[in-house]
Formats: C-alpha cells, structure tokens, sequence
C-alpha cells in the first residue's frame, strides 16, 4: 500500500490539465518510478497525484508532416529503444535509454518523467540536449514550446509553471538529419545503477568527410544540471577531422563542466572522465558518420 | 479510502478485484488473488523478486499501481504450470541446474526469463545476463540461473525445428 494522499483519476489530457489547476499540490503521477519510490522512502509520503499513466493519447512515436520527430512523454524507455523511427534517425536515443535500470524498469519508466524529474543524471537527458530538442509543455490555458536547454533550472527543478504537463518532446529535421551520435555512460555496474557521467555526442560532416560541418556534445553529472559544452563545440565546428580536434573538444569540455565530489565519485575523478570521453564520444560518433580520425 | 473494482486477465482467467486505489499490483495479486509466488523484496523496484509478466512483458509488480491492471493480462509463476498442475520447462531446469538456493528471488527470475526463452533466435549468455539485470540473487552467483534460461531456449528453439 502507497502513502497517497488523495489519487486523481484521469480520463483525458484536458481532464488531467484541469485537475492540475485545481489541485496545484498534486504530482503528476506516470511510470511512478520515481515518485513510488519518494512515496515509500517518505519523503514524499502523503501526497496527492494526478494519475495519468493510462492516458495512451500521450504514448508513442511518430514522424511528423514537417520531419520533425514527435516523442510523446509516457513512451516508455523499452518503446524508445524498440522504435523503427528512432532506430533509423536517432540510434543514439535508443542506446541511451537503454542502459537506464534493467528491463523491468525501462518497461516502466517513461522518458517524459525522466526529463521532468530534473536530475543531471538521467540517462536520456544529454541526448536530448545534445539535438536541440523543443519541450511542447501544456496547461488549461494553451500550449507553450520551450527549447530543452532552458528546461532545467537546478538539481531536481525544471520550468514547469502552476497548471503545467509536458505533453511532447519534438526533434526537429535538421537537427537529426545527416547527424551520427554517440553516448557513453560511466557506471559502477553496467546494470541499474545510476550514471557516474554521461557524454552524449553527435556530429555532421562535410560530404568528403574531412571536416565537421556541427558537432554537439552534452554531460550528464558534470554539473548541477545536464550541459551542453558550448566552448567544446564553437572550437569542433569548421574543424579537420583529426587527433587535435579531439584534444580540442576535450579541452573545450573541460572549461565548461563544473562537477562536485558525491559519494559515487569524486570531482577530480569526474574531470578525468570529461576528459576522456568527449575523445572517446566524439571519436566513434565520428566513425559512424563515416568519417575517420587522421584518414 | 477509495475503492475501485478492477477486471483484468490473471494466468488466463478474468477476474474482478475491489482494491484501495492505493494497492501496489504486488498487493493485490497476493493480498487477494493468492499468488504467493509474487514476493516484496526491496519493495522499490530494484530487486525483481516480484516480477510478473503485463502483457507480455516484466514489470515490478510492487512500484505498478492496482489501478493501472485495468484491462490487462497477466501473468505469474502460478500461471506456468498446465492444467493438471505440472510445473513447465524453465521451472525444472531450475531444479535440473541447481538455479535455486534459498529459493525467495527464483519466480521472479523465472517470470523475467520469459521473454528470453520464447525468443525465436539463441541469446548469447551476455545477452541473457543482461535481459535478467533487473533482478538479485544473494546466493546462487548466477552462472546457474544462466545455465537453466540457456538450456530452456535452446530446448524451445530446437522443439519449434523439429516440427
């Protein structure tokens, strides 16, 4: 039995908004395997939710008229990876969701609720950040669009105002087209562990495949939030495909993280990691784009 | 508290249950279907020992609200014995493999392998370790756990040539 308060039911995504206005207080409650656990650990015993888990009209995946790739927010992490559309545009995402828990978890948990929880650590973050994707947030009162760089606030807060759900993560065209991405995750255990650093890389190369045309690159636990290293990319972007580029988005990485020292890890330890997996990141996203490192 | 009747498909049998809308699947499954094969490990989602199969697919039984098995078909360890009562493949290749010690994680290894064993291609044992990641085990090390699940695939794969 679950500590709840008052539980909420919803019939549909206005019905969920409404009870959102009129109950402020109440979480929205979906794969719950973030919320069911605070419940029992207590730190969140007693508290109303709004139950939106079966609300299948905010379930799945599609490609839309303009190319852009809709993400509903209660697909689950299996439904990510198991997807054909992103399989074929953004491998990357599906390899990431992947390593978060074990199958169970990734049955349960939803990639809107991993984003909306706000820890750095979340697996699908990076990725998320690393292609620019545009959060479609909705209250009673309208629908708002909100690129997700601007979406986390601090550790655990992210910018969703009184009345508001996150109703859809959109990856636009361009950002994934001709994109090859890559991410490493650094854990004790290859298994339901949480990250002690995530790199999420992606890069487009010209057409001879000796320069990058773009090349974007996020941390997950290298700040009090998932980053993006803008200096690692402003120096990647026009740059040869070679060994010095991967010292250069290294060193870029390197300036722009801020890690802390927690009981998973220690700062020094973290720095070290930014350090060798922008390189290692990098390198094999650049390999799947095609191209090669002193070719 | 708020009580909600919930019809949903248990090991093949339609059934209606009145839960407090506050139950975990865990709860009502064992509090009033009877199916003690499902245990509470850790209670939060981390060890497996009550994983039961939702459509098809595991799930922790014990972070998955009551109210959400609308609908739903379910599966437990109960639900793998035929008619007559007689335990299947995977359950004796756990006897056979020595896969259980202490006994308590086994049905929800055996619930997680599901998916692994009715697989239409061999896994390879990584693959395997990987599809049971989301479940312990304090006494058997494993490699036993792996062995049963292998065998049972391999027998199911060459039954499915066979015919």
């Amino acid at each position: 039995m679950y500590n709840f308060g008052t539980i909420y039911e919803t019939t549909s995504v206005e019905d969920a908004l409404r009870l959102k206005k009129e109950h402020p207080q109440a979480h929205f409650l979906a794969g719950g395997s973030d919320i069911l656990i605070k419940v029992r650990e207590g730190k969140l015993a007693g508290c109303d939710v709004i139950n939106i888990y079966n609300l299948d009209e905010l379930r799945g995946i599609c490609l839309e008229e303009d190319g852009s790739i809709l993400i509903r927010p209660l697909t689950s992490f299996t439904d990510v990876a198991m997807h054909p559309i992103i399989k074929q545009y953004i491998p990357v995402l599906g390899e990431a969701v992947n390593q978060i828990g074990g199958p169970q978890v990734r049955n349960i948990g939803t990639i809107g609720g991993n984003i909306c929880n706000g820890v750095t650590s979340a697996d699908s973050a990076t990725t998320l950040k690393a292609y620019d994707a545009m959060l479609e947030i909705s209250s009673i009162d309208g629908t708002r669009v909100l690129p997700y760089g601007e979406f986390n606030l601090g550790p655990g807060k992210v910018d969703l105002r009184e009345g508001e759900l996150l109703c859809g993560i959109r990856i636009r065209k361009e950002s994934y087209e001709k994109t090859y991405g890559h991410y490493i995750k650094y854990a004790m255990r290859r298994a339901m562990d949480i990250a002690t650093l995530g790199c999420s890389v992606n890069v487009t190369l010209s057409e001879d495949k000796k320069t990058v045309t773009r090349l974007r690159i996020a941390f997950g636990v290298a700040a009090p939030i998932p980053i993006r290293s803008t200096t690692a990319e402003a120096s990647a972007n026009g740059h040869a495909v070679n060994e010095a580029l991967l010292d250069l988005v290294s060193e870029g990485a390197l300036a722009d993280v801020n890690p802390r020292t927690s009981w998973r890890a220690s700062k020094e330890f973290r720095m070290q990691l930014v350090k060798e997996m922008a390189k290692r990141a990098t390198k094999a996203a650049i390999e799947k784009a095609g191209g090669t490192i002193n070719g | 508290m708020a009580k909600k009747d919930i019809t949903c498909t248990v090991n093949g049998k339609v059934r209606t249950y009145s839960v407090d809308v506050r139950e975990s699947l865990s709860d009502m499954l064992r509090g009033q279907a009877g199916l003690d094969s499902i245990k509470h490990g850790c209670d939060v989602g981390e060890c497996g020992a009550c994983t039961v199969l939702i459509n098809g697919k595991p799930f922790n039984s014990c972070i998955y609200m009551a109210i959400w098995a609308e609908g739903k078909e379910i599966i437990t360890l109960e639900g793998l014995s035929d008619t007559k009562g007689a335990i299947s493949d995977i359950q004796q290749a756990f006897i056979d493999e020595g896969a259980v010690q202490c006994g308590f994680c086994t049905p929800g290894f055996i619930m997680a392998s599901i998916p692994i064993i009715s697989s239409e291609t061999e896994s390879s044992r990584e693959e395997i370790r990987r599809q049971i990641s989301g479940n312990l085990c304090r006494c058997t090390g494993y490699e036993n756990i792996v062995n049963a699940i292998e065998k049972t695939q391999k027998k199911r794969i060459a039954e499915k040539k066979s015919k």
